[in-house]
């Protein structure tokens, strides 16, 4: 016997192996138009995967500190050698995975793959798109330059306006009044221990209930499949999806390496705590949308306070999309065609106000 | 039995949650918050320009207008916590996170921010110049 044959003989006298192979062969996923769109989640767990991988590589040389967060990039930058690639892959692939991670959402809103019994995965997603979000803005103030320094100041303020609880979270989130070291520290925890930690768990339950319940069939392909039986398509996990998604995933691996390459990721200029704020300074694309938002909202809108109406406005918008497919009940129908115009308000708002947010002065 | 049973573990959970809660938060520091601060020296600024000095914890901003005159104010913008600046060409204070603008007795004139910059006294010492806060009352 060959000493593959040998071990997997070996894995599977103590570990059942050929059960579980056997498993994955009877797993199946539709084979359909929108078929395409099933690869975006395993995408976004990719380059989760490189994230935790290039995150474990710059913790080698990073260093916490207001004296030293700046000095220690620089240094993994220019001293370090493929510093600079590390670096760049980790934040290439934080925003792509922001970006797969926008597009699953949006396509399983829209192929509606939320309803009933999906409601668990659909808000176990959204809660790793919000951890996905604190790990972008939590990462973004590491480097300790000027604008990761204003946009937490921004950022953390904006809870502040919450009545009641707004000054306590500023605190924890600043661990102080202003943004000082002590901040840093605690984004730091917050970034390497606390959110992947959290992280790991609800990927565990997602995969764990997408698992439970297969994968959902777009509404209108169902019907058509329903109609005509001789229609359905489909095929095994392993190994035909499973290598398809591989070459997926070793494509965004080129891709994130040229990126890399060719435009490695900039430093800037170090935090100072007592400069004013640059000319020009804007958020991450990603939360570009909101920026937009908040710089359009006027000081008082009738008799609310603007920054008031602006934290709690996005608040109460995140937390009805959150809740949308609980109210999805209709087959067909108005109440369908209200919740599709949402999702198309949504993407259109976000996509508008991104766009006009770079355009603007 | 029960309710004896659901009380002890409340109490218990709550003893194990209430020091992690409490830890979360930093214990307040002593601020040394002093009335005056040093903002510069005369001849550090050209007319129509202005500066960030530190009053206390916090980014102050002295500005020589055009006429000559200076102003104190507090640089920390009330909407959301940038650090402003003067700007010569509008004669007037800038926020560039929300483009919020305030004239040089710190009212709020356009943009986002809900409130004025609190205004300091200037105080000019042989060739010191500091910033005193105005209490009021």
């Amino acid at each position: 016997m060959s000493a593959i044959a040998n071990t997997r003989a070996w894995l599977d006298e103590h570990f059942r192996l050929n059960e579980v192979i056997a498993f994955l062969r009877h797993k199946t996923v539709p084979q359909h138009r929108y078929t395409p769109f099933y690869f975006l989640g395993g995408m976004t767990l990719f380059l989760f995967g490189i994230q935790v991988l290039t995150g474990i590589l710059l913790l080698l040389y990073y260093r916490p500190t207001p004296n030293d967060a700046f000095e220690s990039v620089q240094y993994i930058m220019t001293r370090v050698r493929f510093g600079w690639l590390v670096r760049s892959i980790h934040s290439w692939s934080a925003n792509l995975m922001i970006l797969t991670a926008f597009a699953h959402m949006f396509s399983v809103f829209f192929m509606r793959a939320y309803r009933k019994p999906r409601e668990l995965t659909w808000l176990s997603g959204m809660g790793l798109l919000v951890i996905v979000l604190c790990f972008g803005f939590s990462g973004y103030l590491l480097p300790w330059n000027t604008l990761s320094f204003f946009a937490t100041k921004v950022g953390t303020d904006l809870p502040a306006q919450v009545p009641v609880v707004g000054k306590w979270i500023l605190v924890f989130l600043r661990g102080g009044e202003d943004v000082t070291g002590a901040t840093l520290t605690r984004f730091f925890g917050f970034h390497v221990a606390l959110l992947p930690g959290l992280a790991t768990l609800l990927i565990g339950l997602h995969l764990l209930l997408i698992q439970r319940f297969g994968m959902s069939v777009p509404p209108g392909v169902d019907a058509e499949w329903r109609a005509n039986p001789a229609k359905v398509r489909e095929m095994p996990f392993f190994p035909n999806f499973l290598l398809r998604e591989l070459m997926a995933w070793y494509i965004a691996l080129g891709i994130l390496g040229a990126l890399a390459a060719l435009k490695p990721w900039e430093l800037g200029t170090k935090a100072d705590p007592f400069a004013s704020a640059p000319a020009g300074i804007r958020p991450e694309w990603y939360f570009m949308f909101m920026f937009q938002t908040l710089k359009m909202i006027p000081a008082k809108v009738g008799i609310v306070n603007g920054e008031l109406l602006g934290a709690v406005g996005i608040g109460v918008a995140a937390l009805v999309w959150t809740l949308l497919p609980f109210f999805d009940h209709s087959e067909r129908g108005r109440g369908q065609r209200l919740i599709a115009g949402v999702g198309v308000f949504a993407l259109a708002y976000i996509i508008s106000m991104t766009v006009y947010g770079y355009l603007a002065k | 039995m029960e309710v004896f049973l659901g009380a002890g573990v409340f109490a218990s959970l709550v003893s194990f949650l209430y020091p992690v809660l409490r830890y979360l938060i930093p214990p307040p520091t002593a601020e040394l918050e002093s009335d005056l601060a040093l903002a510069g020296k005369v001849g550090d600024l050209k007319p129509g320009t202005g500066k960030i000095f530190r009053f206390g914890s916090r980014p102050a901003l002295l500005v020589l207008s055009p006429d000559g005159q200076y102003h104190a104010l507090s640089a920390v913008c009330t909407h959301l916590g940038c650090t402003v600046q003067y700007r010569n060409d509008l004669h007037d204070v800038w926020c560039a996170c929300h483009n919020g603008l305030y004239d040089l007795n710190g009212r709020n004139i356009s943009g986002p921010p809900p409130r004025p910059l609190e205004t300091y006294e200037v105080i000019v010492k042989g060739d010191e110049i500091y910033a005193r806060r105005a209490h009021n009352g």
